[in-house]
């Protein structure tokens, strides 16, 4: 844990108490998130190498890293599974989530520290769960268990079953603790729409954390059972019904994506105001559509399901339906560019990431009405046009989203300020790295290359059988970019890291006030002290900037008397 | 729910006398009680009887009385905190869409699952 | 411990022992209640969420196998399911009643009333043991061939496991298997069964007893851990641990052992009475 190692802070949460001792039994919000902020990190760079793995062996034609389908099945099970599970749907909330929630709300600590603590501990284990699976060979049935074949495949299909069960629980444990923290523990003089946008985002992830999460446990659970004790549950050679598991999965599933991009959005909404030093727009439409993108998503999970053997009716009702979950998301994206409209821009590297993640889910949300719609659904099904499209949602959304985080809220957690220049550097390696890896796979997609194939030779040669079939040697082409492209991508994270991880050994010491941000994080030191306020903070406007002015001496912003 | 956090008095002898919730009557307890017994006798007589479609309606609507006594006096939601009893009725109201959509799709497609075993057999 | 190194909670109350202590980070005896119910609430509805899944598989089933029901209901005891329904609505009285002792900072009464609870979960057990049993006997028990090969010395003999898809009894078990199930209907009025018919009944019987011991398995769980807080807050109570401002634990036990009474006052009609 490097960030444990920076040289002693007098007084910080860092410190106070010392010893390993006390981190692993510690209840304090700070250090929960810190720690989750590493695992979930090195989550992410395991996910990366098996991406990197991917691409590498999609470069070409044949094999190149594996050379059976079977092997390239677990392969981009593990990815999907290590990313989703691990990193994409804790990585906000249990991190800068548990961070600042307490601080932005003037509270010592979340309502159940104890509950908080647990989340961690059941996060641990779930890893471990996942990484026997690893151990053990992994598993080939791709992230979503879909059976019947993972009730019938010879791979450890419960084993990460149970982990994935343990991490729900994890995440259940944590919206909990958000929920009430948020309900029961604001200070005097913040009402509800006095709140930052960050909790209203975090208050919609609880909740889609608290209603979807446990029918993803019991999902997992049925699925378990069917496959150890042989009920007939969703096997239909068992007497079950394949359809129902895929219900079952997307009810959760679905809402899982908004549990993931909601505090993305929230992280984005505090950071444009922030460093365009100007008032949040439409402060109540962004408050208003989190909820509304909380309760939408759960009435749309049917359009995974469109080619399953899913009823024509239900189809055409989710169809419609999808389409309005792209309401409140357009109208955070307008909100927030209303926001910078005429503001004073700075481009400190959590704005250029802020801004990495208004493009790139831009593109992300508009493709994503491709697949809603039926008719065109059915023709990039299961293609590299929709792999393409939830990366840039999650990948281009939520992980640039937590970049922005992780920069913004950097010297406020290690008290320490990194290299501006080398962060900019970073976030404009990934923009083009991570352009460069998924456009084209809208345009092989489109043109019909199928995801979870391990060699496309026949795509790219006549085929002799099908005549009538045209070859697409160009594929090959954008192959070859995508996989450069990754390489970049995962290129500019490593420089995030560098740039992040040194600026633990020797960084400047960061002051309190680093951004000129008016939330209340940013009215305690960097690192915060152990009960975070010497005295209760008042609240204000917390997108006010008129009586903050930098102090070049102290290089901080410092409020004007 | 009281949303805004009473300043910070923790000694002041007002801070003792709010009272932490509601405390119900005996005699409501045990008439709940009695009632709750005398519903189950009723649905397990009824179930010797057959109404056909109706069956299913008889048996759910007296579970949901039920219920209902218990949520509203056994869990005090009739007391407490409005709050608590939204938060409740809302989770249900999840648990009906979930339910009725998959349900919808399950009786929508099944006839084709039949058609296909059909042709198979 | 971080735990020690904090300042003392004590002060906070004003020195009144009967009131809980308050942790650091709230500022009233009142917030910290209100979390601690509303967490509670929360949690409830998790475990709402939670049994949907069964509701749901359930409701499908049902609306496209009917027939199982039909055939699977004349399998399980309406008595004895009445019996427990009764058991249980009973223990949750004296869970309501306990609640109020602890408001009222009655010890004695608390005590007697959280046993009472606890025996009455020990009873609802000891019926759906007996239940069970019956249906073990008569290999209803989905994965039974599975659950008995885990538990006998084939496996370490080497015998690889049977698997998960087998279900009836293999030789002499099997024809008794197929006799018990065809007097079992012909006692509920079906006489006449062709082999045909057999195989559809057994097939449905398997779809029931899944959904059965599934549900009511679940439920027989959450029973269990509802009995594990009750004896610890018995513990508590002994201890003498409860007052009148100090009955939050007391009071979300009660919470969820109404919520496991609520789940099962669906389940016993859903299951023992609908035909």
């Amino acid at each position: 844990m490097a960030t444990t190692q920076v040289e002693p802070v007098p007084d910080s949460y860092l410190t106070d108490p010392r010893g390993l001792r006390s981190w692993l039994v510690t209840r304090d919000h700070k250090r929960i998130g810190l720690m989750f902020l590493v695992l979930i990190s090195a989550s992410l760079a395991l996910g990366a190498v098996f991406a990197l793995l991917i691409r590498t062996e999609l470069t070409l034609p044949g094999g190149q890293v594996v050379s059976t389908g079977a092997a390239y099945n677990r392969l981009f099970t593990l990815h999907g599974a290590v990313m989703i599970f691990l990193f994409v749907i804790p990585a906000i909330p249990s991190s800068f989530g548990n961070f600042v929630l307490p601080i932005m709300l003037g509270a010592k600590d979340v309502a159940f520290p104890r509950l908080n603590l647990a989340s961690l501990y059941l996060y641990v284990v779930g890893m471990v769960f996942f990484l026997l699976v690893l151990l053990l060979g992994g598993i080939d049935t791709g992230w979503t268990f879909y059976p019947p074949y993972s009730t019938s495949t010879a791979t450890p299909v419960v084993l990460a079953v149970v982990g994935a069960f343990i991490l729900g629980f994890s995440s259940i444990f944590t919206g909990i603790n958000f929920l009430v923290t948020i309900h029961t523990m604001r200070p005097p003089g913040m009402g509800w729409f006095r709140m930052p946008l960050f909790l209203w985002s975090l208050y919609g992830t609880a909740v889609i954390q608290v209603l979807a999460t446990p029918v993803l446990a019991i999902t997992l659970l049925l699925l378990a059972v069917e496959r150890v004790l042989g009920i007939g549950i969703f096997d239909d050679k068992l007497g079950g019904d394949p359809i129902l598991f895929q219900h079952f999965f997307w009810f959760y599933s679905h809402p899982a994506v908004y549990i993931m991009i909601l505090p993305a959005m929230g992280i984005i909404s505090e950071v444009i105001s922030v460093f365009s030093r100007k008032h949040i727009f439409g402060y109540d439409f962004i408050a208003y559509s989190s909820i509304a993108i909380a309760l939408l998503g759960f009435l749309v999970w049917g359009h995974h399901m469109f080619v399953s053997g899913q009823s024509p009716l239900v189809a055409m009702i989710f169809s419609a339906l999808t389409f309005t979950v792209a309401i409140p998301s357009a109208i955070k994206v307008f909100n927030w560019l209303a926001t910078m409209y005429k503001g004073s821009i700075e481009l400190t590297p959590a704005m250029c990431f802020a801004l990495n993640f208004i493009f790139l889910f831009g593109i992300g949300g508009l493709t994503g009405l491709f697949l809603g719609a039926l008719a065109t659904d059915l023709h990039v099904h299961d293609t590299a046009f929709v792999v393409a499209h939830f990366h840039y949602t999650m990948a281009g959304g939520v992980l640039m989203a937590f970049l922005a985080g992780l920069f913004y809220w950097w010297p406020k957690i290690t008290g320490r300020m990194y290299r501006v220049g080398w962060g900019q550097l970073a976030a404009l390696v990934v923009l083009i790295g991570f352009n460069l890896t998924y456009f084209p796979q809208f345009i092989i997609g489109a043109r019909g290359m199928p995801r979870r194939f391990f060699d496309y030779t026949q795509l790219v040669q006549p085929d002799p059988d099908f005549p009538m079939l045209k070859p697409h040697p160009e594929f090959v082409y954008y192959q070859i970019i995508s996989t450069v492209g990754g390489f970049l991508f995962v290129g500019g994270l490593v420089l995030v890291a560098i740039n992040l991880i040194g600026s633990c050994f020797g960084g400047r010491k960061a002051p309190a006030n680093p951004w000129g941000a008016a939330t209340l994080e940013w009215q305690c030191d960097s690192p915060p002290p152990r009960e975070n306020f010497a005295s209760a903070p008042e609240a204000g406007d917390c997108y006010d900037y008129d009586d903050l002015e930098y102090d070049e001496q102290a290089q901080e912003y410092v409020k004007l008397p | 729910m009281d949303h805004t956090k009473t300043p910070s008095a923790p000694n002041s002898a007002s801070q003792a006398d709010v009272p932490l919730a509601h405390v119900v009557e005996l005699r409501i307890l045990l008439t709940v009680f009695a009632a709750l017994i005398m519903l189950t006798a009723i649905t397990v007589a009824v179930s010797y009887f057959d109404f056909g479609a109706f069956n299913l309606s008889v048996a759910l609507g007296v579970a949901t009385i039920k219920a209902t006594l218990v949520a509203l006096y056994f869990m005090h939601l009739r007391y407490d905190n409005a709050f608590y009893a939204t938060i409740f009725v809302i989770a249900v109201g999840f648990l009906g869409l979930f339910l009725g959509i998959t349900m919808l799709d399950a009786v929508e497609y099944y006839p084709d699952v039949q058609t296909w075993q059909q042709s198979t057999r | 411990m971080t735990q020690s190194q904090e300042p003392p909670p004590a002060p906070r109350d004003g020195g009144n022992h009967d009131a809980a202590p308050l942790a650091h980070h709230f500022d009233s005896l009142k917030q910290q209640y209100d979390s601690a119910k509303l967490g509670m609430w929360v949690f409830l509805i998790t475990e709402v969420l939670f049994f949907s899944g069964l509701f749901c598989w359930y409701a499908v089933f049902r609306a496209n196998h009917p027939d199982v029901f039909v055939d699977g209901h004349h399998f399980l005891e309406t008595p004895l399911g009445a019996f427990n329904t009764a058991v249980l609505i009973f223990s949750s009285l004296t869970m309501a009643l306990a609640v109020r002792s602890a408001q009222l900072g009655r010890r004695a009464p608390l005590i007697g009333l959280l046993s009472v609870t606890l025996l009455c979960g020990l009873v609802f057990l000891g019926v759906k043991t007996a239940e069970y049993r019956q249906k073990w006997h008569h290999r209803l028990v989905p994965g039974q061939a599975r659950i008995e090969y885990f538990f006998s010395a084939k496996r370490t003999d080497g015998v690889s496991a049977p698997p998960a898809k087998e279900f009836l009894p293999e030789g002499e078990g099997q024809a008794q298997y197929r006799q018990y199930v065809r007097q079992h209907l012909a006692h509920a009025g079906e006489e006449i069964l062709t082999e045909e018919q057999l195989q559809g009944r057994i097939a449905n019987l398997r779809s029931f007893m899944g959904i059965y011991f599934t549900l009511t398995g679940l439920h027989a769980l959450h029973v269990i851990i509802g009995m594990g807080v009750i004896f610890w807050i018995l513990v508590g109570a002994i201890r003498g641990r409860f007052g009148p401002r100090r009955f939050t634990a007391v009071d979300l036990v009660g919470l969820y052992w109404h919520l496991v009474d609520l789940i099962w006052i669906y389940l016993f009609p859903l299951l023992y009475l609908i035909h």
